[in-house]
């Protein structure tokens, strides 16, 4: 057994924990278990790899090593202390950028090391080293630095929507699918100029050319596809690390890059058939677009607005009671008032369950995370699919900060923009009271016909204050 | 309004449309309520418990000469007569079977509403009064079956042996069919079911029962490609009928619900499957009233046949459950009103542009308002100005010819990629491909709840990238190693961050 036998011996137990730990989030059960599989995949592949350096004797790179993950463990861990789980998502988003960025590193120092070292030496002894011809190392490099840039500026671009800092509207340049297509295209040129003669130069343009696609591509989709973005940049800085890998013919990068970037891609595609979209159509942007003019003026009604006492006698009257919370309660943290006010009712002998559409929020499995925060049972959180049927026989249904998840358009206006995807019926229930700050549409920019039933109330209103309000009258 | 609520005077109706529950939410709708003495007694509502949520009581009189009426039963043309002309009714009144009733009714000049011609769309479900009986009937069918049933429904092993579980066989997958299923498998038996739609084989085993189909036969599709359709379908009734007395012969208790609406029942139990039944096998036709699914069944008796064989012909099971059936027949009739009194203001609004509403108006102040017109799904938005948007084009799997030939395409492209690779690349790309394999099953079914900790535990591992920058550290030049150890600060707080947030979020989920 050498020093590097040992090494991909280590990879290899790395990767397979790292597939447990994948499998073990799928359940609630294991779930710890596969946090705790990730973990020591990574303490062993970390270990390996230093042991590698300290076996090659260089004493400055452990120290730097040490240094580098010293500081960056204290930025993770303090982030991940502090962080609020409404802000979960910014918080994944940017994560994903340091990926990236770190992938485009990485490919840069695999050019530096090998074509750039082999020119300014007129050598290339590293290209021998690794076995491959240099071809095929700068096709490998053009690659990962692409995708991580993408990743890089998507995820920033994400990020910043996210966190409100730039409006979550899509941006629409003329022609933006030629735009995009036009880039891949450049890409693919480029990459061929990389590969007949690597230079500086050419590796710029190309870092500049994915960072600017990547800003398009995110910023040319709408808010509410979010939780599709998060998890395909998701998907994104997988393929950059696999691309890492291949650069650096590192089996342990690759398998992991690889399983993120399959896993990510799955659970995108999951997220789109729940909004009943193509998978392209969302990368491609712009939903709502198109429709939200057309549709805007066509539902037009008297609502019925209602005060928190009104709606506090309402549960208190009611057998069974479902909550379905959207964005808004993540807004107005919520949360912790409707867990209150969950355990009120219950306490009185009330039936409270949650319906959550598996695209409420900004990140998948967004509201699950906020309501197991504020201690909300897991069990009496449902999915859409487990609470539809029992929604026509339950009394009172609270709708907390979401609009285009109950949309009854969806179901039954062949015309909507929104037109076959899958909703909470919550207008089949005995009455509905949306909580809402405004009349104003939902994110795909649809009228929502449901504030207008006859069985609909509407409680204005920050959603947090009116919880309050609901449960001091209680 | 006021409402009345007469006594049902039809023989053996115990039901009552109105219990004291859905007399409180009429109030609260605005209206009065007046109930007839006693017409609850049967169904355990006395009228203490009806003033108790604010009726009056009276007599028959006065219930029936209220501004609105509801019952349970249509009426009979004596009652019709107590009726105020400008009365509204709301009962059963088969308006398609009873013509010379309607015919009354419209010359009474009352509006009639009737319960059992609510149009099967999703809105109208809560009013939907034949699926809550049909519930119930399929409930109950099973309880008479279990009843007449000389053994257990559930196998058990005991001290003095063992007992097999009961057979069940319901034919009819409907409301009713299915009701029976899980009723009989809660009891224990081995449920198996058919009905002609195949599609409802999954309904079927939601509810722990197991599908029997027609036997499909090959020569079908051809046959009916001919324009033979009679022939066909005689060819499928006679492999329906082997499914049948082989079923009859194996199981103990049939339930037989199959009804075609306007016909009589469909026979699918013939003399002969009877008389192949095991002695002590029960029958529930609970399509008798019709005519029957089963020969020998007797509408209201239970008849034994010479070879042991109990057929029970009842017709009136929801009645056999009053309290229960009187419940969900109220709460439909609740519902309804509900949609007539858009104010809750005890104002009763008659919206006959609400496809619900005049589907079951069949009367209307002297006017004869039956049949409805159809009811119209999408017609309306094409009608409008300007064009509709758009619709979205139905997402559709792509054909599998189509399909077959991008895999094709991938595979080719694939195999030429790695055909002229040098064998490390090929090393690498192997190891690429197994893993996105395994990336995409292992995540297969993943719990709702749990995607945000998935996607920031697969952060974290992304952060993996750290390991590619610690190799590149160690380099002799002063950029790159400035480069990665900027890399591995980075992919570090992923890493730390990634597995920390999602402990943190972990730790938070719990059961009740």
């Amino acid at each position: 057994m050498s020093a590097s036998t040992a090494a991909s011996a280590a990879y290899i137990v790395a990767g397979l924990l790292f597939v447990l730990s994948l499998a073990g989030l799928s359940k609630h059960e294991t779930a710890k278990a596969g946090n705790a599989y990730g973990i020591a995949g990574m303490a062993i592949a970390l270990v390996a790899t230093v042991g590698l350096a300290w076996r090659d004797g260089d004493a400055l790179a452990v120290g730097l090593i040490a240094v580098a993950m010293v500081i960056g463990a204290a930025i993770g861990l303090w982030r991940a202390r502090i962080v609020e789980m409404t802000g979960m998502p910014e918080l994944i988003a940017l994560l994903h950028s340091f990926v990236g960025l770190a992938a485009v590193l990485v490919g840069w120092n695999g050019y530096l090391s090998v074509e750039g070292a082999g020119r300014a030496g007129g050598s290339g002894a590293e290209a021998e080293e690794l076995g491959l011809p240099v071809g095929i190392h700068s096709a490998e490099v053009a690659i990962g630095v692409f995708i991580g840039a993408v990743t890089f500026t998507g995820s920033i671009v994400a990020f910043l929507k996210l966190s409100g800092r730039i409006k979550s509207n899509p941006v629409v340049l003329p022609g933006k699918n030629a735009l995009n297509v036009g880039a891949l295209v450049a890409f693919a040129v480029l990459t061929v100029v990389f590969v007949v003669s690597p230079g500086l130069a050419v590796l710029s343009g190309l870092t500049v050319l994915a960072l600017a696609l990547g800003w398009h591509l995110v910023a040319s989709i709408g808010g509410g596809d979010m939780p599709v973005v998060v998890s395909m940049l998701n998907s994104y800085s997988g393929w950059a690390a696999a691309a890492s890998g291949f650069l650096l013919d590192n089996d342990l990068l690759i398998i992991t890059g690889a399983l993120v970037g399959s896993s990510g891609a799955y659970l995108s595609y999951i997220m789109c058939q729940a909004m009943n979209r193509s998978f392209l159509s969302v990368i491609a942007g712009g939903f709502g677009n198109e429709g939200a003019t057309a549709a805007s003026g066509d539902v037009e009604g008297e609502h019925t607005e209602v005060t928190a006492e009104e709606v506090a006698q309402m549960l208190r009257d009611a057998d069974s009671v479902v909550i379905t919370p959207g964005y808004g309660m993540a807004v107005a943290h919520a949360q912790n008032a409707v867990a209150e006010l969950t355990r009120t009712l219950t306490d009185k002998g009330v039936q409270v369950r949650f319906g959550i559409h598996p695209v409420a929020g900004r990140l998948p499995g967004h509201m699950n995370v906020l309501l197991a925060e504020a201690r909300v049972p897991y069990d009496v959180v449902l999915e859409m699919d487990e609470i539809n049927d029992d929604l026509a026989a339950t009394d009172v249904v609270l709708v907390i900060g979401a609009n285009d998840t109950v949309n009854p358009a969806a179901a039954e206006d062949p015309a909507s923009p929104i037109a076959g995807m899958p909703v909470l019926h919550v207008w089949e229930a005995g009455h509905v009271v949306v909580f809402k700050r405004s009349m104003s549409t939902g994110y795909a920019g649809v009228q929502n016909p449901l504030f207008f039933r006859e069985n609909t109330r509407m409680l204005f209103g920050d959603a947090r204050e009116r919880v309050e309000d609901i449960l001091r009258a209680l | 309004m006021l409402i009345g609520v007469p006594a049902e005077t039809r023989r053996n109706e115990t039901r009552v449309a109105a219990t004291p529950t859905s007399v409180g939410r009429l109030c609260a709708l605005g209206h009065e309520v007046l109930v007839e003495a006693g017409a609850g007694s049967r169904a355990d509502s006395p009228d203490e418990a009806y003033v108790a949520a604010g009726a009056r009581i009276g007599s028959a009189a006065q219930a029936w000469g209220a501004d609105v009426v509801l019952h349970v039963n249509a009426p009979t043309l004596d009652e019709v007569a107590l009726l105020r002309p400008d009365a509204v009714l709301i009962s059963l009144l088969a308006p398609a079977l009873a013509p010379e009733l309607l015919d009354a009714l419209v010359a009474r000049g009352v509006t009639a509403l009737a319960m059992d011609a609510v149009p099967r769309i999703s809105r109208a479900q809560s009013l939907d009064v034949l699926s809550s009986m049909a519930n119930i009937a399929g409930y109950r069918a099973v309880v008479e079956a279990a009843h007449a049933f000389g053994r257990f429904f559930t196998g058990q092993v005991t001290a003095a042996g063992k007992v097999p579980p009961a057979k069940v066989f319901v034919a009819g997958a409907g409301v009713a069919g299915l009701a029976a299923i899980g009723a009989a498998s809660s009891l224990g038996a081995i449920v198996r079911a058919t009905d002609v739609r195949p599609e409802v084989a999954e309904q079927v085993r939601s509810l722990g029962g197991e599908y029997v189909g027609v036997p499909a036969d090959e020569g079908e599709q051809a046959g009916s490609g001919t324009g033979y359709a009679s022939v066909t379908s005689e060819d499928f009734n006679a492999r329906a009928a082997v499914m049948y007395a082989e079923q009859a012969r194996d199981v103990d208790v049939v339930i037989t619900t199959a009804l075609i609406p306007g016909r009589p029942a469909p026979r699918l139990l013939t003399e002969e499957m009877v008389a192949g039944m095991k002695p002590g096998s029960v029958v529930v036709d609970m399509a008798a009233a019709q005519g029957g699914n089963v020969a020998g069944s007797v509408p209201d008796e239970v008849v034994t046949t010479p070879n042991g064989v109990t057929i029970i012909g009842y017709t009136d099971l929801p009645a056999r459950l009053p309290a229960q059936a009187s419940q969900l027949f109220a709460t439909n009739l609740v519902n309804l009103l509900t949609l007539l009194t858009p104010g809750k203001d005890g104002q009763l609004v008659l919206d006959l542009d609400d496809v619900v509403v005049r589907g079951m108006t069949v009367a209307r102040a002297g006017e004869k308002l039956w049949p409805p017109p159809p009811v119209q799904v999408s017609a309306a938005p094409v009608a409008a100005a300007p064009p509709p948007a758009p619709l979205p084009p139905p997402a559709k799997a792509p054909a599998p010819g189509r399909r077959a030939a991008l895999v094709g395409l991938a595979a080719a492209l694939l195999f030429l990629l790695a055909a002229f690779s040098p064998d490390q690349l090929i090393g690498n790309l192997t190891v690429f491909a197994l893993a996105v394999v395994v990336g995409f099953y292992v995540i297969g079914h993943v719990h709702h709840a749990l995607h945000t900790p998935l996607m920031s535990v697969t952060n974290a591992i992304s952060g993996i990238i750290v390991v590619g920058a610690l190799l590149q550290l160690g380099h002799v030049s002063t950029v790159v190693t400035v480069l990665a150890f900027l890399a591995v600060l980075l992919a570090s707080i992923n890493v730390f961050g990634g597995f920390a947030v999602t402990r943190r979020m972990l730790g938070m989920f719990r059961r009740a």
